[in-house]
């Protein structure tokens, strides 16, 4: 997961040594933030991965230029990912908040993605399994193809609080069914 | 009491007068005695009294060998008594046999006090103590007196409150000692720095002169630094009456000598650097760091082309007016576009001033957000601010 897709190209900022520390200043800091925030939805979303620890960010390449020799330290991190946690596009797995998930949508756009694309195929009334919803044929055109699935249900889950889907769990299936 | 002999306070051989007071009375142990009123003198043999007048004339006075004195010590005020007299008491041997007359035969006391009236000549326990170490009374006496000078080491080996004391007092007056000949050659040297401060003007104005033939860069720097020695007339305290006054007279002469070697460093210098330049070039008449610091807090109000500036740290920098944070941070961030990037280090060759001053100056060009840091194991560098500036 962590696999450095080869394609993906940096931006000027990632080979720029103070990029990698916490500017004092406060009109750069909130740039060099900023910058640092699209760069990880940018990242995360070519390399359609959700999920980071930050105990093994350090040696993420997109935290650890290792032929400028700089990387984030994990207070750093941290601040970036509470920084998108705040405009909901990311959140800790777990309470030492060390595990995180990155959205590139948030978990709303994404339901209304998935909702766009059922009621475009009018699918509403009909029951799909989540597996269909991010592997099956028929989407490999959608963003959300390949989409992790505990990312995926969370993002159901926030239309079912809409009242356009139902999430249906049981041992040996998981569907949803869109209205 | 009884030791106290009649005699003539003429001189002996050898011997010399130390010390005078008047107003004394004479105690015989706790007794008030009639002896009352008198001057006493001191000489290197003997302790005199005399009624006033009476010693000057020669008449017969009352005196007392200082051989006979076994310790001094000065009496602690009484808690009770209203007097502002001070007293010594002299503790003393056994009288002589052989004495002269004396105005009292015979006593039961061991010791004598000196009660003066008008206070203490604080010296007079010193001087005794000094005449009993160095009995100037045995030294015109023949040879076979050496040999009373062993017994010398047993005096100053007596146990006791008293041996202590005297202990702690010869420590003082080798301190005393100590003191008065350093000063001796601090004075020494002061009265050599006026005439130092004259040969390297003299050496200056000569250089000058022969500007010329004088083109190799060490000999160009050296011939700054002499150049930079000496004020004629150094501002001092003395000449003024209020501490105001000669503040802004100091403000003055610091802005007056400082103006050149601050542009030449930059427009900006420590004010330790300031410290040691001003003195360096009074040489003598030294100022103090609160006058140095007093006198340039000053500066900005008199309209000087310098003033004193604290930086965030508490760095304080005497910097020229024209200088302000802005064209620092403006300047900084054209070196930092010029060499890429720089560390403290670098900057303070590259302008030729302290690491602290390079480092105060790239932290003003971050505050003006013209440069941003790269905190690293390698260490601290600032970079042109990319960040801002490029998107």
């Amino acid at each position: 997961m962590d696999k450095m897709p080869e394609q993906f190209e940096f931006p000027w900022q990632h080979s720029f040594p103070p990029f990698f520390t916490l500017q004092p200043h406060s009109e750069t800091r909130a740039r060099q933030i900023s910058v640092w925030r699209a760069l990880i939805l940018d990242y995360f979303r070519f390399a359609k991965t959700c999920t980071l620890d930050i105990r093994e960010a350090s040696h993420h390449p997109l935290f650890n230029n290792a032929s400028i020799n700089r990387k984030l330290d994990n207070e750093f991190i941290l601040a970036a990912l509470s920084d998108l946690q705040r405009t909901q596009n990311a959140a800790p797995v777990d309470k030492q908040r060390h595990r995180w998930e990155i959205y590139w949508h948030t978990l709303e756009e994404w339901g209304n993605l998935i909702y766009n694309y059922v009621t475009n195929r009018g699918a509403t009334g009909s029951v799909l399994t989540l597996f269909e919803l991010t592997q099956g044929e028929d989407v490999q055109d959608e963003e959300f193809c390949g989409l992790e699935t505990d990312v995926l249900v969370k993002a159901l889950r926030v239309l079912e609080g809409e009242g356009k889907c139902e999430v249906i769990t049981s041992d040996d299936l998981e569907g949803v069914k869109f209205f | 009491m009884d030791r106290i002999e009649y005699a003539s306070p003429i001189l002996l051989p050898n011997e010399s007068y130390l010390a005078k007071d008047r107003n004394v009375r004479l105690y015989d142990g706790d007794q008030k005695t009639s002896f009352e009123g008198g001057e006493l003198i001191l000489t290197t043999h003997r302790l005199m009294w005399g009624r006033p007048g009476a010693i000057p004339l020669g008449q017969v006075c009352l005196t007392m060998h200082l051989h006979l004195v076994v310790f001094v010590e000065e009496d602690s005020p009484n808690a009770f008594s209203f007097s502002r007299s001070r007293k010594i008491i002299l503790h003393l041997k056994e009288a002589p046999p052989d004495r002269n007359e004396g105005p009292q035969p015979s006593s039961i006391y061991n010791f004598i006090k000196l009660s003066f009236r008008e206070g203490l000549n604080s010296d007079i326990v010193g001087l005794l103590n000094d005449c009993m170490q160095k009995r100037r009374w045995e030294w015109g006496q023949s040879q076979p007196n050496v040999s009373t000078k062993p017994s010398l080491p047993n005096i100053k080996l007596r146990t006791g409150i008293a041996g202590i004391e005297r202990g702690i007092q010869e420590k003082q007056k080798q301190t005393d000692e100590n003191i008065s000949l350093a000063f001796k050659d601090l004075s020494k040297l002061m009265s050599m720095a006026k005439d130092m401060v004259g040969l390297s003007q003299n050496i200056s104005t000569k250089i000058r002169e022969k500007q010329g033939d004088i083109t190799e860069d060490e000999t160009v720097r050296f011939k700054l630094y002499l150049l930079s020695l000496g004020i004629d007339d150094p501002v001092t305290r003395d000449a003024y009456k209020s501490d105001n006054q000669y503040y802004r007279s100091l403000a003055k002469q610091i802005a007056d000598i400082l103006i050149t070697p601050i542009t030449e460093a930059g427009g900006i210098m420590a004010l330790t650097d300031v410290f040691c330049r001003v003195n360096r070039a009074r040489g003598l008449e030294l100022l103090s760091p609160e006058d140095l610091l007093n006198a340039c807090r000053l500066m900005e109000s008199l309209d000087l082309p310098l003033k004193m500036y604290k930086f965030d740290s508490g760095v304080i920098v005497l910097q020229l007016v024209s200088m302000s944070n802005e064209s620092i941070a403006e300047s900084t961030a054209d070196m930092l576009n010029e060499k890429g990037s720089l560390s403290s280090e670098e900057l303070a060759r590259l302008l030729g001033i302290s690491v602290l001053l390079a480092k105060e100056r790239l932290l003003t060009t971050e505050r003006f957000g013209k440069s941003c840091r790269d905190d690293s194991s390698e260490g601290l560098r600032f970079y042109p601010n990319l960040l801002l500036s490029k998107e």
